[in-house]
């Protein structure tokens, strides 16, 4: 299946990335320098409660399923 | 349950997510509780002649610096008209109630989140348990989350005291948020789901050639396999624009043993203005390939082993655009609240079916136009945090 095909290609990438680890990598963006990640603008959910929601309505009516991330489905009507 | 498909009731499952430890894969620092908050959300969804409305509200409270509870309850109220029901049954109105509790658990840097929900119809009962661990690592840098959810459901048929099935699923999660740099945001989910048990709706009828009936076809009763796995990927990007602004965006893949495949991609921005008004638009784009067992028009009766005519498991696309709003007040004056939001969505929704035809036209069996429909689905939502 396709899907399968990009885990093994996410598989093999990922490996060479742990092949490269005799080095040691610190973390590159330091605590100060996050305050534009801390803006709210910048969250991947604003509302869980309405994100939640959207999703039970693709959910719902398509065939596809998961990996919705920070919220998921709900019960489905059609 | 008379207007639930069976990919509606394993999404059920997920729906713990919501109020579980996966809060802090939105989070760019340390681990920490989801903030103390009420909601209340009145949702419509208006289209193809469904109508779907009613009230979420969602309470989380913490519990020290530790705990942090959290409950949901859920209502739809189904007025359907559907094309499935005016082409086989009369109009119907339906209510379905979700209640789901939970509790989270900080520790050091890592969250670990517990679910219980329940999801009743009258035709219909599910409940399932979740499970989220998440670990923050790296300087914060890397969140890694594990989520393990199982649910029951018990299905009826309205009408027919006697038909009692049961189906159980399992979903195995995988998500990893990355700090890319001091501007963006990435983040990886994985998801398998496996069902097992009574997949079918007991109301949905698939159609196949009879020449002996004055329109040419005629139903029997859909039957699908008893088990089923699927698989999904998909990877979210968020990225801070120079002037206080930010575009996100989703592509995300499906396969299942069924034989659907699909992909999704969505991109959004979101744009300040002032610090208490925000807006933000969304494109979406969906397309989905159909069921190995699907057919709009079997040949013959019994055709084959498994049989759906679903238009949901057809081949279909859909366009989504979307527009949204929000005001945010700060109440400085007060000792319980530290502030509240306003926020109201617009959805609009265009499905094109490439191989599900409108059986409200008459001609001949398989010529009939393909079907398509509009959707609204509105959004209006009240936020209080304390």
């Amino acid at each position: 299946m396709k899907l399968r095909k990009i885990l093994r290609r996410g598989l093999v990438f990922a490996s060479c990335i742990i092949a490269t680890g005799c080095t040691t990598i610190e973390p590159w963006v330091k605590p100060y320098e996050r305050q534009n990640l801390a803006d709210p603008i910048m969250a991947f959910s604003k509302a869980p409660v309405s994100d939640n929601y959207l999703h039970h309505v693709h959910q719902a009516r398509e065939g596809a399923r998961g990996a919705e991330g920070s919220a998921g489905g709900g019960c489905g009507c059609n | 349950m008379a207007v639930t498909s069976r990919f509606s009731q394993s999404c059920k499952l997920a729906i713990a997510a919501l109020f579980g430890g996966v809060f802090v894969c939105n989070q760019a620092f340390s681990a920490v509780l989801p903030e103390d908050r009420a909601d209340a959300l009145y949702h419509a969804y208006d289209g193809g002649g469904v109508t779907i409305q009613g009230p979420s509200i969602l309470v989380r409270k913490s519990v020290g610096n530790n705990v942090s509870f959290s409950a949901n309850y859920y209502v739809d109220n189904v007025q359907s008209a559907s094309i499935d029901v005016v082409t086989r049954a009369s109009e119907y109105t339906e209510r379905r109630e979700e209640k789901g509790f939970g509790v989270d658990f900080l520790h050091n840097k890592t969250t670990i989140g517990l679910n219980y929900t329940e999801s009743q119809e009258n035709d219909f009962f599910a409940r399932s348990g979740h499970l989220t661990v998440s670990q923050d690592f790296f300087g914060d840098l890397t969140t890694l989350s594990l989520g393990y959810s199982q649910g029951q459901d018990e299905v009826g048929r309205r009408g027919d005291e006697d038909f009692k099935e049961n189906a159980e699923r399992r979903h195995f999660r995988l998500g990893l948020s990355q700090i890319i740099t001091k501007n963006s945001i990435l983040n990886f989910s994985l998801e398998t789901i496996t069902d097992e048990g009574y997949l079918n709706n007991p109301y949905r009828a698939v159609r196949y050639l009879d020449p002996t009936v004055g329109a040419g076809y005629a139903y029997q009763d859909e039957r699908y396999p008893e088990t089923r796995t699927s698989d999904s990927a998909a990877i979210r990007g968020l990225y801070y624009l120079p002037y206080r602004a930010s575009v996100k965006f989703e592509l995300k893949t499906f396969a299942d043993t069924w034989g659907i495949e699909a992909d999704s991609q969505e991109i959004g921005y979101v744009h300040p203005i002032g610090d208490n008004w925000q807006v933000d638009f969304k494109l979406r784009s969906y397309k989905q390939g159909q069921a190995d067992f699907y057919s709009d028009l079997f040949p013959r009766i019994d055709a084959q082993n498994f049989l759906a005519r679903d238009k949901e498991m057809s081949a279909f696309s859909s366009q989504t655009i979307g527009v949204g709003g929000y005001y945010k007040y700060e109440l400085k004056n007060w000792d319980s609240f530290d502030r509240f939001s306003i926020n109201l969505s617009l959805d609009r929704v265009l499905y094109q079916y490439d191989n599900f035809r409108d059986l409200r036209v008459s001609a001949e069996p398989g010529t009939e136009p393909l079907y398509e429909y509009e959707a609204t689905v509105y959004r209006f939502y009240f936020s209080l945090f304390y």
